[in-house]
């Protein structure tokens, strides 16, 4: 084109006059325009024009046939009709320009031929020649202007003669040479028409041009999808191929051309992406889809894939167009961000989960500490008044404020046992409730509890017992809450019965050596830690009462019964050691012949604070709570609890239970704890055999006036029940009454001994009292204590039987008495040195102020003194450097705590050296005497915590026991009676 | 003349020993303290009282400074702080005292620093409290 441009210009120079200067600028620069904007034209069509027409060898039959193509390409062509059009206006001005001038040319011609003629004519005849060629200069003039008019002028101009025939000849051929070279001018310019013709013919063609642009577009979108990941094809009617572009090449192009996807490979998604096409060609409607192909070809690649129509100028759909691109990747990490997005959710899931369950745990804690506090908040008052009301029984009082202060205490005592059934209960519901797990023989529970309801019953009943031969000596469970069981039903029993029997019967349901009764048995081996503990200390509660009688005679051999925890604890240790090998079924049915429950009232029975009906709880009383507690007691050991009944001829309450059988022991099963309980439960006259067991109480009157509390009745009772207690001493007792012995306490003992043989318990008790009287006489204050004592531990101890599950209370509380008194004596100014001989010897570990002196204060009360240190390790020192019987220990101290000292103080006691964190530094300070060091001190830990935990922790750490605090005179007490030794 | 006040006192002391007790200030622990109260110690509860709070003051002083700054708090420290004030309190049987210091305790365990502080204001109050009613009780003739 350029080069058209400058063989156009060269046509300027020559034909400069002919070409108005304004057209010919304006078409230059339409012209050059076009041409040079050629190149953003072809952007032009790169973005307007759809990225998948890119078919070039198939455009032309394409573009023929669908609207898109022929939009294009009509686009395409108008563009090159418009230049086209410019270039022919132009040649076409050019054209007419030359042909006036040649008809100019032509009419000058024809009149210098004329004028010639006129010449000749004129010379002829008479003619102006001047005028035509003033004419002729007048055209001339009209023509448009031109550079070289000089030129034309010039040629005029003649040399000859004018009028001359010679000038008129010179005259004609100079103008026969002009229009000749007119002819030629002419000539050219046709020539250079035709030849322009021409040029503009070959090389505008329109097909060449466009498949120029084409051949650009082509290249540029090669460029675009070198690398891209992408698929694009198009496929006619039948989806088979009609073009393919393929980034990744696995197939020839022949292979595709003109076949369909399933025939070209097959696998998962082939047909899916056949269906979108299908649906698209049907629908004719574009869509998009992700597709997930699984073939031999290409392996696992997910596309997305577009589907647009193409539609024929008719508007029917001819094919589709098709572009998929490569997304695996991005299925890929969409998936795994979906997999971790689910994981994240499942650990949110499990995180809100856990705070939950932490919730749900910390409101148990909660519940539990709740519970704690609840008994220690109802009781401690409770047993503040009681125990008050009982120190006001000690004052100076006549017959009836005594009356009345009786009355005070059992209702106190009553309200007592109903707040420890309520907290059973929610203990039991609260799962906090936790079972002992001890050796006990049955016999003796039935025979003790029938007892202690004979005791005292007051009505005409008779309590019967009976106890199959089959069931073991000894079995293994909680024997607090199976007595619990059977008190409650009995009482109940004895409560709506007015005349008859009340009875109870223990027999063997089944036998077997497997684990039956799992969650029982797990529950046994959960509790092993606590509840060895536990035992030990109740085993001493309830010995209390004997320890204390048998004190008097030390020297003797009695003291092994309870006295060494160690001992104690290294044998429930043992029986806890030992493998489950059998489990008994026991069945055991309480029967009476009393009013009977209605049926309709069965099945509210165990329903909590329910009686059978509202005028029974008036007329009985009672808070309907026991038997929801029983029910639930058993069932927490596993077994269940039932009821048979018909009205006016009585109930039977029956109960299942899965109990343990220890493996028989050696000897003869007679362990110390057995033993113990044994104390406490009180052969009669009837049954003195181990193994039998029926056990009848047969009314008698003297249970009527009980509470009265008649002298005589107090005292017949007390003898029997003296002689009970130490029944297990009979046996060794063989020898007759002894003589009088040199100690005091061997006097006691022995007299005692003497009243233990003897049968008449009339006789007994003048004895002992009159032996009291004399010791109280002759001897020193320590005789009169133990005198005193033992006078208490027989009251005590009867009533404790009397009172049934309060023995162990009144003993403490009677023993408090004999506390005080002696406390009396003391700052009464007796002299020191003797008091001091009997001091025991007390430490109190305690770094609070406060605390320190509540409990001095309190120690001081009770007639002791202690010594004070302020943390773990001075009491270390402390103990080092002399020897104490009680060390009362704070759990939370600064520097040492006292778990810490305690398990030192422990481990010197067991090995006889110091561990060398807290070895005694100044060697003088070794105690010389290291056999009475090595004895093992009683640790007492007080501890803030009064939960069951805390507890075992101090135990664990080899502690003996331990009072929650605030420390109460009562825990106080009751913790100096159980471990002081004097 | 005489007699009846020393009665009147009795009664207003026992009045307000009873509101006391009513509204949990104090429990039986401050019954027990005063059984400890006998002729050989005719002063020992007000000594002991005293004793308390002269110890609390401090503690609670301590306590104050030990929460002034969020981020050097020291929990473990106020645990300590707590426990003693704690056994002081339910010896003497400042209920209501030792209360708030259980739940200062769960709000330190928790090193929950604005509970803590929540928990410390009532504690000073509670504290003032007890001390306005107890200086009361002893002033009361």
């Amino acid at each position: 084109m350029g080069n058209e441009a400058i063989e156009e210009e060269e046509d300027m120079d020559i034909l400069s006059s002919m070409w108005p200067d304004d057209l010919m600028n304006a078409a230059e620069k339409q012209f050059n325009i076009e041409s040079n904007t050629g190149r953003d034209m072809l952007e032009d069509v790169n973005i307007v024009e759809d990225p998948s027409v890119a078919d070039f060898k198939r455009l032309v039959e394409l573009t023929s046939y669908s609207e898109k193509g022929s939009s294009q390409l009509a686009y395409l062509v108008k563009s090159w009709e418009y230049k086209q059009a410019n270039a022919a206006r132009l040649l076409n001005e050019e054209l007419s320009i030359l042909s006036k001038q040649r008809q100019e040319a032509e009419i000058k011609k024809l009149e210098i031929i004329e004028a010639h003629r006129f010449e000749q004519e004129k010379y002829v005849g008479n003619k102006r020649p001047i005028s035509i060629l003033d004419e002729v200069y007048d055209i001339w003039g009209a023509a448009p202007k031109r550079k070289n008019e000089a030129s034309y002028n010039n040629n005029i101009t003649i040399d000859a003669e004018y009028d001359s025939i010679n000038y008129w000849k010179q005259r004609a051929i100079l103008l026969e040479k002009l229009l000749e070279e007119s002819i030629q001018r002419e000539q050219a310019l046709l020539q250079k028409l035709q030849d322009n013709v021409n040029n503009l013919e070959k090389q505008s063609s329109p097909v060449d041009e466009l498949s120029q642009i084409l051949k650009r577009a082509d290249n540029y979108l090669h460029f675009i999808l070198q690398t891209a990941p992408v698929v694009m094809g198009h496929q006619d009617k039948e989806l088979r191929y009609r073009f393919i572009y393929n980034h990744f090449p696995k197939l020839a192009e022949e292979d595709i051309i003109g076949k369909t996807d399933a025939e070209i490979f097959t696998g998962l998604g082939v047909k899916e992406s056949q269906d979108l096409k299908r649906e698209v060609l049907e629908r004719g409607l574009p869509s998009k889809r992700e597709i997930t192909f699984e073939t031999e070809l290409f392996g696992k690649k997910t596309f997305l894939i577009y589907v647009e129509p193409v539609f024929s100028k008719a508007g029917e759909t001819i094919g589709v167009n098709y572009m998929g691109m490569d997304v695996t990747d991005q299925v890929i990490k969409r998936e795994k961000m979906a997999k971790l997005r689910e994981e994240i959710a499942v650990q949110k899931a499990k995180e809100t989960e856990l705070n939950k369950s932490i919730h749900i745990t910390e409101e148990t804690m909660r519940a539990k500490q709740m519970l704690a506090t609840m008994s220690h908040e109802i009781r401690s008052p409770l047993t503040g008044v009681v125990s008050m009301a009982e120190i006001l029984g000690n004052t100076k009082l006549d017959a009836e404020q005594r009356q009345l202060l009786d009355v005070m205490i059992s209702s106190g005592d009553l309200v007592l046992q109903l707040i420890n059934d309520i907290l059973d209960l929610s203990k039991v519901e609260s799962g906090v409730m936790k079972l002992e797990a001890a050796k006990f023989r049955p016999r003796e529970v039935v025979k003790h509890v029938l007892q202690t309801a004979a005791a005292s019953l007051r009505k005409q009943l008779t309590l019967e017992g009976h106890v199959a031969d089959d069931v073991p000596i000894e079995v293994i469970g909680d024997v607090l809450r199976i007595r619990q069981i059977l008190t409650n039903l009995i009482s109940n029993a004895v409560k709506f019965t007015h005349e008859g029997t009340v009875g109870v019967n223990l027999h063997l349901l089944s036998e077997q050596y497997t684990e039956g009764s799992k969650g029982y048995l797990e529950a046994l081996a959960a509790e092993n830690a606590s509840s060895r503990l536990t035992i030990a200390n109740s085993l001493r509660n309830q010995s209390y009462s004997d320890q204390e009688m048998l004190t008097c005679s030390e020297a003797k051999e009695t003291i092994q019964n309870c006295d060494d925890p160690a001992e104690l604890s290294s044998l429930s240790f043992e029986e806890n050691e030992q493998p489950y090998e059998k489990i008994v079924l026991l069945h055991c049915d309480v029967y009476d012949t009393g009013i009977g429950i209605p049926e309709k009232a069965l099945p509210s029975l165990f329903r909590k604070y329910m009686q059978a009906s509202a005028d029974h709880a008036r007329k009985y009383g009672g808070t309907g709570l026991g038997l929801a507690i029983c029910k639930q007691l058993v069932e927490l050991m596993g077994g269940h609890l039932t009821v048979t009944s018909q009205v006016n001829r009585g109930s039977t309450f029956t109960f299942l239970l899965p109990c343990k059988v220890p493996p028989k022991q050696n000897s003869c099963g007679d362990s110390d704890g057995d033993a113990l309980i044994s104390d406490c439960e009180v052969p009669d006259d009837t049954s003195s055999d181990e193994l039998s067991g029926s056990f009848i109480f047969k009314p008698h009157s003297l249970s009527s006036g009980f509470s009265l509390c008649g002298s005589v009745i107090h005292k017949s009772n007390l003898c029997s029940n003296g002689s009970l207690c130490t029944s297990i001493e009979n046996s060794r007792i063989t020898e007759g009454p002894r003589s009088y012995s040199y100690s005091p306490a061997e006097a006691v003992s022995s007299n005692f001994d003497t009243s233990q043989v003897s049968r008449d318990k009339n006789d007994d008790l003048n004895e002992v009292e009159s032996f009291i009287r004399g010791a109280d006489e002759c001897h020193t204050n320590s005789g009169s204590n133990i005198s005193q004592r033992l006078t208490d531990s027989i009251c005590s101890s009867t009533e404790g039987n009397s009172c049934g599950s309060g023995e162990c209370e009144v003993s403490c509380r009677e023993l408090k008495q004999e506390k005080e008194q002696r406390a009396k004596f003391t700052s009464n100014g007796r002299p020191d040195s003797s008091e001091t001989n009997l001091q025991p010897k007390i430490l109190l570990v305690e770094d609070n102020k406060i605390n320190i002196m509540v409990a001095q204060s309190m120690l001081k009360q009770f007639g002791y003194k202690a010594e004070v240190v302020n943390n773990g390790l001075e009491a270390i020192r402390a103990v080092q450097s002399s020897h104490y019987d009680l060390i009362l220990m704070d759990v939370c101290m600064p520097v040492m705590d006292g778990l810490q000292a305690t398990k030192h103080i422990r481990a010197y006691e067991e090995n006889g050296c110091w561990d060398a964190s807290v070895a005694c530094l100044d060697p003088l300070k070794i105690p010389l005497d290291t056999e009475k060091c090595r004895k093992r001190t009683n640790i007492i830990a007080m501890t803030a915590n009064a939960l069951e935990e805390s507890a075992a922790e101090c135990l664990a750490h080899g502690m003996d026991s331990f009072v929650s605090k605030p420390v109460t005179f009562q825990k106080l007490k009751e913790c100096l009676q159980q471990y002081l030794p004097c | 003349m005489l007699g009846l006040g020393a009665r009147r006192w009795e009664d207003d002391m026992t009045r307000l020993l009873g509101f006391l007790y009513h509204q949990e200030v104090l429990d039986e622990q401050f019954m027990q303290l005063q059984q400890l109260q006998d002729a050989s110690s005719p002063n020992f509860v007000m000594e002991v009282i005293s004793i308390y709070f002269r110890e609390s003051e401090k503690l609670l002083k301590n306590l104050r400074a030990l929460l002034a700054d969020r981020e050097c708090a020291d929990y473990s420290k106020i645990g300590v702080h707590l426990n003693h004030l704690m056994g002081s309190s339910s010896s003497i049987g400042a209920r209501r005292v030792r209360a708030v210091c259980a739940a200062l305790r769960a709000a330190s365990e928790h090193c929950n620093w604005a509970g803590c502080l929540r928990s410390l204001a009532l504690l000073e109050h509670e504290y003032c409290y007890l001390k306005n009613k107890l200086h009361e009780l002893f002033q009361v003739p």
